[in-house]
């Protein structure tokens, strides 16, 4: 597993969001996503729904992905 | 409800803010647990830690129990607030706090 297939993954995953992964130890990663899918969800939610795309790559693949997940009204307020 | 569901939600619900975290809040073994602990004592928040390194069958049962494929998971309120990194960003916009601070929900 490298960033690149991990963003390609998210970026499926999500296809009307924005999906940026760093990290080159292939098991430690931070992906940031922005995407309209998180309207009205908590964090908690936001990143479960991640998860789940991800599925059975959390368990063993993906040692540590830290995640930083958006709606794109607040990833503006961010910026 | 399988017997290690019943044990985890009677911890959830006999503690307020409860912190499943690998090693302890004095000896944390693992970065991201580490900084869970900093940032609930940068809270003045008091928290159970539960160390799943001592249980298998705990570490499996939480992660079907809350959906949650890592640890450290945060309970406040019987409820899964999230890992560290949802953690340090709650605390950092002041919503942990607040939280916290909120009389418990009856």
């Amino acid at each position: 597993m490298d960033r690149i297939e991990l963003g390609r993954l998210l970026t499926a995953a999500f296809p009307d969001g924005e999906v940026e992964v760093t990290g080159d130890d292939g098991v430690h990663f931070e992906a940031r996503i922005v995407t309209p899918a998180f309207a009205g969800k908590s964090l908690v939610e936001q990143h479960k729904l991640v998860y789940a795309a991800l599925g059975d790559l959390m368990k063993e693949t993906i040692h540590a992905l830290s995640l930083k997940t958006y709606t794109p009204e607040a990833w503006a307020r961010k910026r | 409800m399988s017997d290690i569901h019943e044990a985890i939600r009677q911890t959830i619900e006999q503690n307020r803010v409860v912190l499943f975290m690998k090693g302890t809040k004095n000896f944390p073994q693992c970065g991201f647990s580490a900084r869970a602990v900093e940032v609930l004592k940068r809270c003045g928040a008091e928290f159970k830690d539960v160390n799943i390194l001592l249980d298998q069958e705990l570490r499996q049962g939480l992660k079907d129990f809350s959906s949650w494929p890592t640890f450290p998971q945060v309970f406040v309120d019987g409820k899964l607030v999230g890992g560290s990194d949802i953690l340090l960003e709650l605390f950092e916009a002041g919503d942990l706090q607040k939280m916290l601070e909120a009389p418990k929900a009856s």
